[in-house]
């Protein structure tokens, strides 16, 4: 894992501190709301409908037991003893005291943590493959990348009043686990026809009021070219993004308006000036962040497989753990989804404990993933079952990923400004009336996702089955979708019919699921079904 | 309305009329010029020779397109004064002057202290931009 030298520390402590004074001068009336909100916000601090939200980033979704442990006591000291995973990889604390702020991102800066351009109209945090250094299928580790990216984007000068939000997702294997192609610039590190290790882009892909899926702007990037090309995109979007519209002003709309063709042209034309620059850090610098990542202390020699002999364990161990590209390992998902349980909430002594096993069975490594899971990337298969029977007597046993309980939840009306209806009661609604473990492995892989308004954080239109929360003259409703995926098969859903009530959608999503089971051919998951036969069964059994 | 300017030159701010993008590339001999954030800075690049100011307006610190066009300026060769004119807000001045900016003339004052302490708030930079500044990258590997 990347540890920090005295240059990171210093820039974040550096960051610390200009937000104390920046807090100071808030609560002394020295600046206005509309002029702090910008500066809270790359602090990652929200103001919701209750109280201040606080989002901390965790760069490419990696950390360690220390770091895990400092999450869960913040949730102690600063917030209700809860702290909920988001889709980006990040932590939100909802419960939040602007005065308690500095204090935090101090707390945390101890750790090498941060809360840095979690927000506001500026590069986010970059997200990664959760597996990402233990997958068997991936080409390289995608997180020297990553860091290389989060460095340069960090208190970046020409890029902090961008027209809008600007996500960057790095992967590198073709097995996309995080979404890339809906990102305003997907990074897949891919290797070209030499041999040689580099980067092809993806610009202008995006959820949202809009969604798009991001077409390929340059099939190969140098890896040592990089940061210039990712300037060079920058540059043209920051210079001719839409600044007129908050709603049309995300990199998907100028790519999809001038065209990609138009863009690459643009592009390219302002990658030429740049390489005159010397803006790219040296091989060295990269070379030095990979090292970090290169071994993290994996035994090699040890035997494939694993005593399967209590039935509850083998089926944990089928459904949530993944091939891992050293024999007798795994990598192991955490379901934060119990059945009636709140999708990504983790209580503090929860945290506390997956820090823990991450120390003690996982190299001292865990990850957040984009369905608001943590995953224990490098668990030896002679440990599973201590580990399994250590996480079920803390309620983190559910075998449910990639089933239906594994839901994907917005924070909707119970905490966000935005939001037009709730997301949390309806996931646990459904999450309860799909409770049985057997039902939902009958059902099979079934990616359901709740979005509590058109922003889509919920990522409703790469759900399989996608759920929008709307306002419809003062009450709640939701709309439902089918057909969307956000892996390497990328697809948007599309919306099925009228909207429902909270109960009224639950009983569609059974008769959906009822009309799935009869009509599946051998293999077919939910979302092949539904691309074979098509919307119509399913809307005659729904809306009759 | 109350304009400060503040300064990070040594020599004497030009006293050239400035004109809009428009007129001063209708003129052959002015010397000072306004661009608004939509405007292309690049069409000031065959002119800048001549230029003594360009004024870069920020009409909402919000449109951060006036970052880009400093950064395009510098990049060309231009060194005369680049002032930042408007909504110019103490929080964004270090990262003005990262981008190329050397006068700032914010429709409400700041104090040259408050300034000062701003300019000084980062340790260290992790990008190369047009400040001269060497990159943490350049530090951590001799360059």
């Amino acid at each position: 894992m990347y540890q920090y030298d005295q240059y990171d520390q210093a820039m974040v402590d550096a960051r610390v501190e200009e937000f104390r004074g920046q807090v100071a001068r808030r609560m002394a009336g020295e600046i206005t709301e509309d002029q702090f909100k910008p500066l809270r916000l790359k602090n990652g601090l929200y103001l919701q409908l209750h109280a201040y939200m606080l989002r901390v980033a965790i760069p490419y979704g990696t950390l360690n037991g220390r770091q895990m442990r400092m999450l869960g006591d913040i949730a102690d000291k600063y917030d209700r003893g809860y702290g909920h995973f988001t889709t980006r990889q990040n932590i939100q604390y909802n419960w939040i005291k602007l005065e308690d702020a500095p204090q935090i991102l101090a707390d945390l800066a101890t750790v090498e943590m941060h809360a840095i351009q979690t927000s506001g109209n500026c590069i986010r945090n970059i997200s990664s493959d959760h597996f990402a250094g233990a997958a068997a299928d991936e080409l390289v580790d995608p997180r020297p990348y990553a860091e290389l990216l989060r460095q340069w984007s960090s208190f970046h000068p020409e890029f902090d009043y961008l027209p809008r939000k600007f996500k960057i997702a790095v992967i590198a294997s073709d097995t996309d686990r995080a979404a890339m192609r809906l990102h305003d610039i997907g990074i897949q590190i891919v290797k070209n026809d030499a041999g040689e290790i580099g980067a092809r882009f993806y610009v202008g892909g995006g959820m949202g009021r809009t969604p798009m899926i991001a077409p390929v702007i340059r099939d190969f990037v140098p890896a040592l070219q990089m940061v210039s090309y990712a300037e060079a995109c920058l540059r043209v979007y920051n210079r001719y993004g839409r600044r007129d519209n908050k709603y049309k002003a995300r990199i998907k709309i100028l790519v999809h308006e001038i065209g990609a063709d138009e863009y690459r042209r643009q592009v390219e034309e302002e990658f030429a000036h740049i390489l005159t620059l010397g803006l790219e850090p040296p091989a060295a610098e990269l070379e030095r962040i990979a090292a970090f990542f290169a071994d993290p202390g994996l035994e090699t020699g040890l035997a494939e497989g694993y005593d399967r002999s209590d039935p509850d364990f083998a089926v944990w161990a089928d459904q949530n753990t993944a091939a891992h590209k050293q024999a007798g390992y795994k990598a192991v998902v955490i379901s934060l989804k119990p059945a009636g349980g709140i999708p990504g909430d983790a209580t503090a002594d929860q945290i506390r404990l997956m820090a823990d096993l991450a120390e003690a069975y996982s190299l001292d490594e865990l990850r957040v993933t984009h369905t608001q899971n943590i995953v224990l990337p490098h668990v030896k298969q002679s440990d599973l079952y201590a580990l399994w029977q250590k996480l079920d007597a803390a309620g983190l046993g559910s075998a449910n990923l990639d089933l239906i309980g594994d839901i994907i939840a917005c924070p909707g009306l119970d905490y966000c400004s935005l939001a037009n209806a709730r997301s949390i009661p309806l996931a646990q609604k459904i999450s309860e009336r799909f409770a049985s473990p057997e039902r939902q492995r009958t059902l099979g892989e079934l990616k359901l996702k709740i979005s509590g308004c058109i922003n889509a954080c919920g990522h409703h239109h790469a759900g399989h089955i996608g759920i929008l929360g709307v306002d419809r003259k003062g009450t709640e409703n939701y709309q439902l979708l089918f057909g969307g995926s956000e892996a390497a098969d990328t697809s948007l859903a599309q919306i099925v019919g009228p909207g429902f009530s909270e109960d009224g959608i639950v009983e569609a999503i059974e008769t959906a699921t009822e009309v799935y089971l009869k009509a599946r051919a051998e293999g077919e998951r939910f979302i092949d079904t539904y691309r074979r036969i098509g919307a119509a069964p399913f809307k005659e059994a729904i809306y009759g | 309305m109350a304009e400060t300017l503040l300064r990070l030159r040594v020599d004497a701010a030009s006293g050239a009329p400035v004109l809009s993008l428009a007129d001063f590339l209708a003129s052959d001999n002015a010397a000072a010029v306004r661009i608004e954030p939509g405007e292309d800075a690049r069409a000031l690049l065959p002119h800048l020779a001549r230029l003594a100011l360009v004024e870069v307006s920020f009409p909402a610190y919000g449109d951060g397109r006036g970052y880009s066009s400093a950064r395009i300026l510098r990049e060309h060769g231009y060194t005369g004064e680049l002032r930042a004119v408007g909504d110019v807000l103490l929080d964004q001045l270090s990262h003005m002057k990262r981008c190329g900016f050397d006068g700032f003339a914010p429709v409400k004052p700041i104090a040259a202290e408050a300034a000062q302490q701003a300019f000084a708030t980062w340790p260290d930079v992790y990008q190369k931009t047009v400040d001269g500044r060497s990159p943490i990258w350049a530090k951590r590997h001799g360059l």
